[in-house]
């Protein structure tokens, strides 16, 4: 390309100002590092400690905590490749990554873009355009509108011509936001309205396209599963897709197959590196954003696509903070206890965050990319399987569980994924509450966690009596020799633990778990009625978060992570392919962990019936009701916007709305009260 | 062929030698049918603990205990559970204070008291059991409050009192109320302690009336619990009215000083006022020397043996050198006048780490063996040893050779040593504890810090048979005078009626229920036990022993 020659004496790029945040921005500094490029960081006032900035030479703030305000602001950024002499930008993916504009100004400035032409990005942003200049290059396209008409009306039209089901998409950004499935006329304004919100709000622009929704696609993004002819008829039309814009630099052209026909479609390119690249970089041995910094210097690829070996297989499952239950919604906190599971040349763990850092409600919730490689798929399973058993995340929900599901799930294990594999599986991977069986068995699971937690927490608070409490004031220290010793009984104990059962979060009784200590230094664990349920069990402390735990003969490895939040003691168990989330009520108690905790006014956790809290932190976009309304059950009453996702929420019954005092544009919290839906104006009529 | 054995013979020569200073022998044979029957007969009194035991770990009852669970309480010893450090040890004192003492049932008297370490001090707790007559002070409650009030006067011990009680019991006022040792002792030894700078913390956690409402208000530092607080968690609206006394007592009174809102929270609070105890300058007894050895070394035989060593029968003789093997570190006992007054065995050793002087009985006491537990004692005194007796005395030799060398004057000699001796002093009655033996051996009156008895232990002035004898020759006499006839069948009854009564009232049931005691224990816990006592008794400062006159 003309890029090539122009610049061929350029400088080499020798310091990069990574302009994202998190892992990506991470992953792009560990490769410039290898190549002794130096590294600048940019940062919001919410990133100011993490791990990003801690990675980087040097970091520079950009604005507040909004990304439009920080991460989107071109200008700041720009000027601060200046100021710290940086003479490239690396966008990353997401935020800045697919702005035509923001490439522009980088190269007005007399900076290297890392990444395509402004001109190539601005063709295949809009996908509208993109798929017009598709169309004329001959690439194949999904029936659909993907003209400038935005018009509702004439919207509702187009959508008639193409037929129901209908997708609607914003014409630029990506990862789903905006998205809506429309299955009949009658849902199609307030879903293209939403869309439109959603788009403004994530990517500035809210124009919308409509397409032919495919009810058994396939996506595709060269990957291996598929036949090598059918993979070089991709990729064919892939160099044609560049070409026709004239595209240099990493990108993704992604297509769609109809899994009925065969047939693929071309979807759309993403013109930048894509968020799942490490599992091309293990099943190629190549590291991308070298290669993108190569190109970005002028150099030639280091192989031709003929060199290209393709070996094994990979996975990569994303660790998000969401809440799998309502619906995969984004969820915020403290990460308590994070441990992720170390790192080989067959495990990678991409991650931009570290113990103790905060989720927030600005950013998107990811926590971490788990990326295994296998010789073949099935190796690269059980690889995968085992990492997510042993990838701790302690503080806030996380999708593990639901991915160690999906791992597990007899469909996915043969292969066939499809983009509604969750829909059609949801009874698998989701537990009825009605089903005895696989209740039961959770149960039981849950029983053995709680005793083990029971010996482990007796243990180390022992162990942590010992050490502290003796010493400066010279008690003997036979007062804390184990067991306890008590006159003519055994000292014994019993703990209340409530199982943070993510499935039915209500429908159980807490755990009552009694601990004998025994005169051999076990602890008999009890449970249930008359102690239907009993072990023997030893815990023996190894160190931090990790004991040894010997259960009715068999000895095992565990890990506990626990943290006081909100009057709660957290308690987090992982042994095996097992994982639970305890709680323990502390109340007011002044733990004497948690002196911090000294509160004094005491708010239940329990609310009237009829009472809804916000499901996730987040800013409300929209009230569609006024205080003291009538409405039905499953009556739309607000809207929330967290991390550029919309979530509606809805009357829980028919009734009347009270208390609804949040407007447009407030924040509110996680968990906090939103309004009450009384069943009847019980306490109008009384006072009247 | 000799000289290999040269080389290999050093290390058991050595051993040899090692084993010759100090340590004691194994002195059991478990093969042998004492063993096994001193096994049997044991067991079946440890049983016997065992069920009494748990009748009074259960409280008051079933339905008393569901009502208290219903108001969301604790029971006295899970309070106290939560009020301890984590996993560490508590010595409860006198469980069985009242067993079949009324008519009612009054288990543990009524009231749990203890001694266990909150943040690293020690404490005395003193916990209502509210399931037991509703709290209420029976004579009983009232002399095991005391006694552990003492315990804490003694050993400098912060007192934790966790108050749930109804004042006195009323229809036993006149038992409870008016003399010295009575109700208002309490008050008394609170004032008392508190002026002498041993912290007195107490915690309402139920109801506190009548008299019972002056331990929190006599104490240094108190706290309450908010009443009815369970029915606010059903979520209806509490106006300030149903926040009762708390809020009165903290907000208006000034009564109490720390508002909790539950019982776990005044439970917590109350741990934070003993860390925040500061008691600058206190200089105990381990702070004056650090004499603590923390690598102390465990009894060479198993502690289990002490099961099967005291027989029931105390006629039959065992030797008190394999008790002492199963209660000191690595078995190892300096013995101290071994060869003299043999009856009576004295000498040095440590009990986890703790350097104690030990006495202990290997038969009656003789003018020598006296003699000797007299120098033993003065030598402890002097040296700041704290002493150990292993109670195991029929008494001191009578007759009239005794007399003639003077047995009344040794005897006056331990007992006026073991009266005066300021060391701590922790008394085990592993046997018979009869007569002026007792005396000698620090019994009750003569004040140890601590007292328990094993379950075979019997207490009396004198053994069952031979106050019979006694009692039968002065009726017989008595008889003869007045011209009465006295039948063989009736002496045989009359005696056997003393006999019984002997035995009912030298049970360790009987004295343990009086308090005559601060428990009964399992001989194999006994190692631990006066391990515990010794450690409790070192909070106090050193003080010197001054004797009276010593009859010469």
């Amino acid at each position: 390309t003309p890029h090539f020659e122009t610049t061929s004496p350029q400088q080499r790029i020798e310091k990069i100002l990574v302009a994202n945040r998190g892992e990506i921005a991470c992953r792009i500094m560990r490769t410039a590092k290898r190549l002794g490029i130096q590294t600048v960081a940019v940062y919001s006032d919410a990133d100011k400690d993490s791990l990003h900035v801690k990675s980087a030479d040097e970091a520079v703030h950009i604005g507040p905590p909004p990304a439009r305000l920080s991460y989107l602001n071109g200008s700041n950024i720009v000027e601060a490749a200046i100021r710290t002499g940086a003479q490239a930008i690396h966008p990353g993916y997401g935020f800045l990554s697919e702005s035509s504009e923001f490439a522009q100004l980088v190269q007005d400035k007399g900076l290297t873009f890392i990444g395509p032409p402004a001109s190539a990005i601005r063709d295949m942003g809009d996908k509208s355009a993109s798929k017009r200049i598709m169309g004329a290059a001959g690439v194949p396209l999904v029936p659909g509108y993907h003209g400038s008409e935005q018009d509702i009306e004439i919207m509702k039209l187009e959508a008639d011509k193409i037929g129901y089901p209908i997708l609607i998409k914003p014409t630029h950004g990506g990862g789903g936001k905006g998205m809506r499935i429309v299955l009949s006329q009658n849902d199609f304004a307030d879903s293209f309205l939403g869309a439109q919100r959603e788009a403004a709000a994530s990517f500035g622009i809210n124009t919308i396209l409509l397409e032919k929704y495919i009810t058994q696609p396939r996506h595709i993004e060269v990957q291996p599963g598929i036949t090598d002819e059918f993979r070089s008829q991709l990729g064919q039309a892939a160099v044609s897709a560049a070409k026709a814009v004239g595209y240099y630099n990493a990108g993704t052209v992604e297509f769609i197959v109809d899994t009925i026909t065969g047939q693929f479609y071309f979807m759309e390119m993403n013109t930048r590196l894509q968020v799942e690249h490490p599992v091309t970089e293990m099943i190629v041995g190549q590291d991308l954003v070298e290669w993108q910094i190569r190109v970005a210097n002028g150099e030639p690829l280091p192989i031709s696509q003929v060199q290209v070996p393709l070996s094994g297989h990979a996975f990569e499952a994303r660790i998000y903070a969401e809440n799998v239950p309502k619906g995969f919604l984004p969820a915020t906190g403290v990460l308590h206890h994070y441990n992720p599971v170390p790192v080989s040349s067959t495990v990678r763990v991409e991650t931009g965050v570290e113990q103790g850092d905060i989720v927030s409600m600005h950013y998107d919730p990811m926590i971490a990319k788990l990326v295994v490689w296998g010789e073949n798929r099935s190796a690269a399973l059980v690889k995968l399987k085992d990492c997510l058993s042993k990838f701790q995340v302690a503080g806030v929900p996380t999708n593990i569980n639901f991915l160690q599901k999906l791992a597990n799930h007899r469909a996915f294990i043969e292969g066939n994924v499809e983009t509604h594999f969750i829909e059609h599986h949801k009874d698998d991977l989701f537990i009825d509450p009605n089903n005895k069986v696989i209740c039961e068995d959770a149960y039981h699971a849950a029983r053995l966690s709680a005793s083990l937690v029971a010996a482990c927490l007796c243990e180390k608070e022992r162990s942590v009596s010992r050490e502290s409490y003796p010493g400066d004031q010279s008690l003997h220290s036979i007062w804390y020799s184990h067991p306890p010793f008590r006159v003519n009984h055994h000292a014994q104990s019993t703990m209340e633990l409530e199982w943070e059962n993510e499935y039915e979060s209500n429908s159980l009784k807490p755990l009552m778990v009694s601990i004998t200590y025994q005169p051999d230094g076990n602890c008999l664990i009890q449970m249930g009625e008359n102690s239907a349920h009993s072990s023997e069990v030893k815990a023996s402390h190894l160190g931090n978060d990790s004991y040894s735990v010997e259960a009715d003969g068999v000895t095992m490895h565990v890990s506990l992570a626990v943290y006081t939040k909100d009057q709660m003691k957290h308690i987090h168990i992982w042994h095996g392919p097992h994982y639970h989330h305890f709680r323990q009520k502390v109340g007011i108690e002044l733990s004497d962990e948690d002196e911090s905790h000294h509160k004094t006014s005491f708010e239940g956790t329990s609310h009237p019936p009829g009472t809804v809290v916000a499901p996730m932190a987040g800013l409300v976009v929209k009230v569609l009701v006024k205080d003291g309304a009538k409405v039905e059950d499953g009556q739309p009453i607000l809207v929330l916007e967290a991390m550029k996702m919309e979530h509606v929420v809805k009357a829980t019954s028919g009734g009347y709305v009270q208390g609804l005092k949040v407007t447009a544009g407030q924040q509110v919290q996680d968990g906090s009260v939103l309004f009450r839906v009384k069943v009847s104006d019980f306490h109008f009529q009384l006072s009247s | 062929n000799s000289a290999p054995c040269i080389i290999a013979n050093p290390i058991q020569r050595l051993q040899a030698r090692h084993f010759s200073i100090g340590v004691l022998p194994d002195g059991v044979d478990r093969n042998s049918e004492t063993f096994s029957q001193n096994s049997d007969d044991m067991g079946r009194l440890l049983s016997e603990l065992q069920s009494h035991i748990n009748k009074v770990l259960a409280g008051g009852g079933e339905a008393a205990v569901k009502r208290n669970r219903s108001r969301n309480k604790l029971l006295p010893r899970e309070r106290i559970d939560r009020l301890l450090d984590p996993g560490s040890s508590f010595l409860e004192l006198s469980q069985l204070a009242g067993h079949e003492l009324y008519g009612d049932s009054v288990p543990s008297g009524g009231i749990v008291t203890g001694i266990g370490p909150v943040h690293g001090r020690l404490c005395m707790f003193m916990a209502n059991d509210s399931t037991v007559k509703g709290g209420t002070y029976y004579p009983i409650t009232v002399k095991k409050h005391l006694r552990a009030q003492e315990i804490a006067a003694q050993c400098k011990l912060p007192c934790i009192y966790l108050v749930d009680c109804g004042g006195a019991f009323l229809p036993k006022q006149a038992e409870v109320f008016p003399d010295k040792e009575n109700f208002g002792r309490i008050f008394y030894n609170q004032a008392t302690m508190s002026s002498q700078g041993i912290p007195q913390i107490a915690l309402v956690l139920g109801s506190c009336t009548a008299g019972g409402a002056y331990i929190p208000a006599m104490a240094d530092e108190s706290i309450i619990s908010k009443g009815k607080f369970w029915q606010a968690a059903t979520g209806e609206e509490v106006s300030a009215e149903d926040l009762g006394g708390a809020t009165v007592h903290c907000k208006t009174s000034g009564v109490s000083d720390y508002f909790a809102q539950d019982e776990m929270h005044g439970l917590a609070l109350g741990r934070n006022i003993v860390k925040n105890l500061h008691l600058a300058g206190n200089q105990g007894m381990l702070n004056a020397s650090s004499r603590i050895d923390l690598a102390y070394k465990e009894p060479l035989y198993d502690v289990k043996d002490l099961r099967s060593i005291a027989p029931v029968d105390l006629k039959q003789q065992f030797d008190v050198r394999s008790v002492i093997a199963r209660i000191v570190d690595g078995s190892e006992f300096d013995e101290f006048k071994k060869l003299y007054g043999t009856t009576l065995v004295t000498g040095f050793a440590k009990i986890f780490g703790q350097p104690v002087g030990i006495l202990g009985n290997n038969g009656i006491l003789f003018n020598e063996s006296a003699l000797k537990g007299a120098h033993f004692i003065e030598l402890c005194c002097q040296r700041n040893i704290p002493l150990v007796f292993l109670q195991n005395i029929t008494g001191f030799m009578v007759g009239s050779r005794s007399e003639a060398i003077g047995i009344a004057k040794s005897g006056a000699k331990v007992v006026m040593a073991v009266s005066c001796a300021k060391v701590p002093k922790v008394t085990i009655m592993i046997g018979g504890s009869f007569g002026a033996g007792n005396y000698a051996m620090c019994g009750r009156a003569y004040n140890p810090n601590f007292l328990f008895l094993w379950p075979n232990a019997r207490i009396s002035v004198m053994g069952g048979a031979q106050a019979a004898g006694v009692l039968s020759q002065i009726e017989g006499a008595n008889k003869k005078r007045q011209g009465i006839q006295w039948t063989k069948e009736e002496e045989e009854e009359f005696k056997s009626k003393v006999v019984k009564k002997y035995e009912r009232e030298g049970n360790p049931y009987y004295s343990t229920a009086r308090l005559w005691d601060d428990g009964i224990i399992d001989p194999a816990d006994t190692r631990k036990v006066i391990g515990l006592c010794i450690s409790a008794t070192m909070n106090r400062p050193l003080e010197d022993t001054k004797y009276g006159v010593f009859r010469m």
